[in-house]
């Protein structure tokens, strides 16, 4: 008996039950509990109530929109600024340093609650209003090196050759641009408006610091809620949230997939 | 010629803009004034406060607690990751797939799901939060960074060596010491860090699982102290530490990197 146990455990597949049962507990069940919570009331005996509560209050909707809102500006802002910095760096004739491309993502390595005080402390230093303006320039800012990453990633693996051959056979500058470049380049852009768009949407206390709690985003609404005691309405908030990042993620979930695969994390 | 100039410059000056406000905070902490954007002339004190300890006790509690919380949990992290990439490597390719789609849940999900998932999971089970729910909950989002930072130097072993280890007389536990954890040491090096990173600047999931007992990490402590409307000056030479050592520290590791790929 002893001895089968013992073999059970030699073998290297069975190493993988310790974390198996950790991500259980840890990963599947709360994400259970998120939608079991959304959907009961506070006896515990089902419900819809905390989505009509969601809908009819004119608010909250407008939270999320609004919300929607700014993480698309944010999101094409990045797509647009970011983009030529990751051309630029991935082509070999501007002989760009690896150390630009580190240059680029070294800001993730800050706290983010201090790198959007040091843009409170810029706006401030430039006698700038705070509000809609510096939220946009913050969430720029925090989230644009996860827009250059990606596509500096993939942009960095597509073939040179195709180019020239592109070019050789008479392309000029702009359709080699559109007909060549852009499209290999467009799983780096689906994953970076991924990583942008996911996390401005769903940051919290975040936009009140940079309007001085003038502009309140959608991540506050589940966070206060929450902390208020509100655990089932906040569940399905969250549910709400989870949802929109699902739909999002459909589309980008394949090149994301083939990226964790061959294992570029840093 | 014009073109790798304005390219260039374009670089730079993005570069410019994203750094603008770290400097800002770089520069005013070279000064004394209590509000930022004060320049009361040049003067190390805050510095020296920082380090003699004369600020305030509860952040160096806060700077204390983070430190502690990422050592313990990204220590954890590496030690269960790399254990659970070698079993889920070895699994057979559908169990594989599940255990890599459900590894997968962490990274992709937003800070607050994660942090809203975790203390719904505490209140069920009636467990009091404090700083034991905080390392669980950094534990599980890091440990999936360790997983697959392993995994591609599992990958680009040669599997017969572990069986030539077994073959010529080792037991598992030899052959797992002196095969498989000097393959993936540099994999295990490198979660490590990323776990340790991750868990330093966590902000999001850690103000959902820490309770309201009074603990603080640095982030729950920089939130709790921009409600108040201000920033204690002493956060502005901890961050401007924090951030030259950082960008040291890569800028070396890639320096290094890139003359090894020429070598």
């Amino acid at each position: 008996m002893l001895n089968k146990l013992s073999q059970f455990f030699m073998r290297r597949r069975s190493w993988s039950i310790p974390y198996a049962i950790f991500l259980l507990v840890f990963v599947v069940v709360p994400l259970v509990l998120i939608v079991a919570y959304a959907f009961t009331d506070e006896e515990g005996a089902f419900t819809l109530g905390n989505f009509r509560k969601f809908m009819v209050h004119p608010e909250a909707v407008n939270t999320f929109i609004y919300s929607i809102g700014i993480a698309m500006i944010t999101t094409i802002l990045c797509l647009v600024l970011g983009y030529p910095a990751a051309y630029i760096m991935s082509q070999k004739q501007f002989k760009t340093s690896k150390t630009m491309v580190v240059l680029f993502i070294l800001p993730m390595w800050v706290n983010i609650l201090i790198r959007t005080l040091a843009t409170v402390a810029l706006f401030d230093f430039l006698k700038l209003p705070l509000g809609e303006g510096a939220l946009i320039f913050g969430m720029v800012y925090n989230f644009l090196p996860f827009m250059i990453y990606p596509i500096y990633n993939t942009l960095q693996k597509m073939d040179q050759s195709l180019i020239e051959a592109a070019q050789d056979l008479g392309a000029n500058p702009l359709k080699v641009f559109t007909k060549v470049v852009l499209p290999l380049s467009m799983p780096g852009i689906f994953s970076g408006i991924l990583m942008v768009f996911m996390p401005t949407v769903s940051t919290f206390a975040i936009a009140e610091l940079l309007t001085m709690n003038n502009i309140k985003l959608f991540g506050t609404t589940v966070q206060e809620n929450i902390y208020n005691g509100m655990w089932n309405y906040g569940a399905a908030l969250s549910l709400i949230m989870l949802l929109l990042i699902a739909i999002m993620s459909f589309f980008s979930n394949d090149e994301d997939n083939a990226q964790n695969e061959s294992g570029g994390v840093i | 010629m014009m073109k790798t100039i304005l390219a260039k410059g374009y670089l730079w000056l993005l570069l410019a803009l994203l750094y603008s406000p770290i400097l800002i905070i770089m520069i005013f902490s070279f000064t004394e004034a209590k509000v930022l954007g004060n320049w009361t002339g040049f003067s190390f004190n805050l510095y020296s406060s920082l380090f003699s300890g004369g600020m305030h006790h509860s952040l160096t509690n806060a700077i204390i607690n983070t430190f502690l919380i990422a050592l313990i949990a990204a220590t954890v992290s590496t030690v269960l990751g790399s254990i659970a990439a070698i079993g889920i490597y070895n699994l057979r390719s559908r169990q594989r797939a599940a255990m890599n789609f459900v590894n997968n849940i962490p990274i992709m999900n937003p800070d607050i799901i994660t942090g809203v998932s975790l203390f719904l999971l505490f209140v069920s089970f009636g467990i009091s939060q404090g700083f034991t729910t905080v390392v669980l909950a950094h534990i599980s989002f890091c440990t999936p960074y360790v997983v697959l930072s392993v995994m591609p130097r599992l990958k680009k072993m040669n599997p017969n060596i572990y069986e030539a280890a077994l073959d010529l007389g080792a037991t598992p536990f030899q052959a797992l010491r002196k095969v498989i954890l000097p393959e993936i040491l540099p994999g295990m090096i490198s979660g490590f860090i990323l776990a340790f990173t991750l868990s330093i600047d966590d902000f999001a999931v850690t103000i959902f699982t820490i309770g309201n007992e009074g603990l603080e990490t640095l982030s729950t402590y920089i939130y709790a102290d921009a409600r108040k409307g201000g920033l204690t000056p002493e956060l502005r030479p901890l961050s401007t530490i924090i951030f030259v050592t950082v960008l040291v520290l890569l800028i070396v590791i890639n320096r290094r990197a890139e003359k090894q790929k020429q070598e």
